[in-house]
């Protein structure tokens, strides 16, 4: 094994035996907490990388003249406006030194009310594409099709004023079965069932993917080409 | 020029219909101002319990992790819970791990604690944490010391300084808190604050949840999570118990998600209406085939 | 042509009216202060979002373009003053942070500590070599130890959390007694919860299997998943129409002031 490869894999066991013994060992808790604080540190960096990733991909864009250029010009000008308003923190009434949100600032107001409808809106579409999919493609197939379909019927009826009108005349031996009582219950059992038995499954992956990481057996830090 | 045949022509047609129809029964209701009372469910009022039952002046680790796409759901929520944690009187410790969560704690503060509150001092009563990157190692650090994740404010304030946040000075690691109150629309939230930070520290954790993630926490739940609010529902039940109990917060303001249940139930009936009609459709197209 | 020309007269002509409006005071005029503009900002932004309802369009093009570039830029910012300068600065180099940046940390950091804290500038410093198509492989050794974090964090917490915790809650009694006596309802909801997540993960494990008592277990196993899936959908559409109503509320009430 090469050292180019094997620093990886080395540093990879390490830091992953210091995390794991350092819950069972709590002379190296210090020791866990500045890797984790690395950890953090190197995320904001990875901020950094994607940034300017994107302004890379859309500068390559305008340079080659390529279709639709003129909305990187639009991307990289928002990218640049609102960096700059951040980072020197420009019309902060606290100054430089002040919380970067800070009421009144530039940046305050791009977040307020640039950046907070976009992300909404863009996002409010998908209330009209799930109302299109209800119509068009929810459809009873099968058995397993039909239970999916009654209890996301009776969950979306439930969670309304309407479940409770809908069997008020039960009556009151019957109240358990009462629309009301039946979603709480729906949560609190099959639902809880199901979803114990996913987390529990995905546990078990986490946890072998996670092995077989730190064993050096799967190396996804390698990058292309090898 | 591109002719689209009969059927493409129907199905843009329909598919305009159906969001133009979504459009109306969201609109309709809110400008007619349709709202129902909610009954509050079991899971919400052991959540209310919960909050009811603190003391003064515990310390409550309140965790805003979500972002504006999301507000819909988790801004009232955010808002009953620390209208409530201020009615109680206990110490907030405001932090988010997502980067579009500051935001949302100035506005809480702006909007709920400092203009409701105004006995509520910074530093004494609550604090500003900020944010932090790093998903899930952050709940590590702060698992065994909490000053060095977070080692100022907003303001850049030492968590060290005692004169200026006397409040930080009893806060060694999670587990001097009394309770975790984290509001979460996805990753990371109530799933990395239970398992990497509530069960090892042994702090009771609540919160809410978008609706979509909330089928993560219910495993969870009641043994290592008091409970989640899901969606705006849970938020207005719990809106609904907060005026039952405190008359005097019959605002506007404090009504926020029982006023969207109005739209919101309009707009289940419509989508039911729609699975409804599909299948209807379906079955028939099926058995007209069928004869034939 | 036509058909463009007249869709733009109308719209020009449903903004003078909105002028016109806002000029009488109904709703906030945008020319009177950064906080009415805004919100104008904030409504043509919603409008152009959701005018993808009706076809791709240069409105909500832009508007994409707008929202990526101004996340990306926010995402940096963040990182920048939350994590890079509290811990990454105040470590190595407190004197620029108090000095350039107005900080109140303290400046009397030891160099042990200083050289500590250079090793996750040169790590994040390797990470941005994968910019460069012909340096990224340097950035491996970043690679490695974010990787090595995580692999640590989440072996331990889906160890504990996920899979011990889980099972300590599954296995309950069957049998469930309450004050008045033995609670039939109860515990038909404990064997429903346990015999549930066995099936469950019969299901995930043994699918294979056409016909015998693991196969009905696991088919009842999957009717529980059903049940789930079906939840979750109904939870997805709750939570998009939410959305919805959250953005026709500013619209309505924040901008045109109608309710």
């Amino acid at each position: 094994m090469s050292l180019v490869a094997a620093v990886p894999r080395g540093i990879v066991l390490v830091v992953a035996i210091v995390l794991i013994v350092a819950m069972f060992v709590p002379p190296l808790e210090p020791l866990r907490e500045e890797f984790s604080l690395f950890f953090n540190i190197i995320a904001a960096f990875a901020f950094v990388l994607g940034g300017a990733s994107l302004i890379g991909r859309h500068a390559r864009k305008i340079r080659r003249r390529a279709s639709g250029y003129g909305y990187s010009v639009v991307c990289i000008g928002a990218f640049g406006i609102t960096l700059a308003a951040g980072l020197l923190k420009l019309g902060n009434p606290t100054g430089i030194g002040g919380d970067v949100t800070a009421r009144g600032s530039v940046f305050a107001w791009i977040v307020r009310y640039v950046f907070g409808p976009a992300d909404s809106g863009l996002f409010a579409l998908l209330a009209f594409f799930i109302a299109s999919a209800a119509f068009r493609a929810f459809r009873v197939r099968n058995r397993e099709s039909t239970i999916m379909l009654v209890t996301a019927f009776l969950l979306l009826l439930g969670r309304t004023f309407l479940g409770g009108l809908v069997t008020s005349w039960l009556p009151d031996r019957l109240e358990a079965f009462e629309l009301p009582n039946v979603i709480p219950w729906i949560m609190s059992v099959p639902l809880k069932a199901g979803s114990r038995a996913i987390l529990i499954g995905v546990a078990v992956g986490a946890i072998a993917t996670s092995l077989r990481i730190i064993l050096g057996i799967d190396r996804p830090y390698r990058g292309e080409g090898k | 020029m591109v002719q689209l045949g009969r059927w493409a022509v129907m199905n843009v047609t329909g598919r305009r219909c159906i969001y133009l129809g979504m459009l109306l029964a969201v609109t309709v209701p809110m400008i007619w101002r349709i709202s129902f009372k909610e009954h509050p469910t079991p899971m919400v009022r052991d959540i209310f319990a919960t909050i009811e039952k603190l003391p003064k002046n515990a310390r409550v680790l309140f965790v805003c992790d979500f972002d504006p796409a999301s507000a819909a759901e988790t801004r009232p929520m955010e808002d009953a819970f620390a209208r409530h944690l201020c009615l109680r009187g206990v110490g907030l410790y405001c932090l988010t791990l997502w980067p579009t969560g500051p935001i949302e704690i100035d506005r809480t503060i702006r909007d709920v604690i400092a203009l409701e509150f105004p006995s509520y001092r910074y530093g004494q009563n609550f604090v500003n944490l900020g944010y932090m990157s790093g998903n899930e190692a952050v709940v590590a650090v702060a698992l065994t010391n909490f000053k060095k994740a977070f080692s100022t404010d907003v303001h850049n304030i030492s968590t060290h300084d005692a004169s200026r946040l006397p409040m930080m000075v009893p806060i060694e690691d999670l587990a001097s808190f009394d309770l975790i109150v984290d509001v979460s629309a996805g990753y990371p939230g109530l799933n990395e604050w239970i398992p990497y930070g509530a069960i090892p520290a042994g702090v009771p954790i609540v919160g809410g949840s978008v609706a979509v993630g909330s089928p993560e926490i219910f495993p969870y739940i009641p043994e290592q999570c008091g409970g989640i609010l899901v969606g705006v529902k849970g938020a207005a039940e719990y809106e609904q118990l907060l005026l039952e109990q405190y008359p005097q917060l019959d605002r506007p303001e404090c009504r926020i998600a029982l006023e969207r249940m109005g739209p919101q139930t309009v707009a289940h009936l419509m989508i039911i209406g729609l699975i409804l009609l599909g299948n209807g459709i379906h079955l028939w197209r099926r058995h007209k085939e069928a004869a034939a | 042509m036509t058909r463009k020309l007249i869709l733009a007269i109308v719209c020009l002509a449903l903004l003078l009216g909105l002028l016109i409006r806002a000029s009488s005071g109904a709703m906030p005029n945008p020319f009177l202060d950064y906080q009415n503009l805004g919100l104008w900002v904030g409504a043509a932004l919603t409008l152009f979002a959701l005018s993808f309802l009706y076809g791709d369009n240069p409105f909500f093009r832009f508007t994409e373009h707008v929202f990526v570039g101004v996340a990306s830029a926010y995402w940096m910012v963040q990182g920048f003053w939350g994590t890079l300068v509290p811990k990454l600065l105040a470590n190595l180099a407190p004197e620029i942070a108090v000095s350039l940046f107005r900080m109140d940390f303290p400046v009397g950091v030891p160099w042990t500590r200083r050289l500590l804290y250079a090793l996750p500038l040169l790590m994040g410093g390797l990470l941005l070599t994968r910019l460069h198509p012909r340096a990224r492989r340097a950035g491996s050794w970043t690679l490695a130890f974010l990787v090595g974090i995580t692999a640590g964090l989440r072996l331990i917490a889906f160890l504990d959390a996920g899979f011990m915790t889980q099972i300590q809650n599954s296995v309950v009694s069957l049998v469930a007694v309450s004050r008045s006596g033995f609670d039939l309802g109860k515990s038909l909801d404990a064997i429903l919860l346990t015999g549930g997540v066995i099936c469950c993960l019969l299901y995930f494990f043994f699918s294979r299997r056409e016909s015998g008592p693991v196969a009905l277990a696991g088919r009842f196993g999957l009717a529980v998943l059903m049940v789930t899936f079906g939840a979750s959908f109904g939870f997805s559409v709750m939570g998009r129409v939410a959305v919805l109503v959250g953005r026709m509320e500013f619209l309505l009430h924040d901008w045109l002031g109608i309710i």
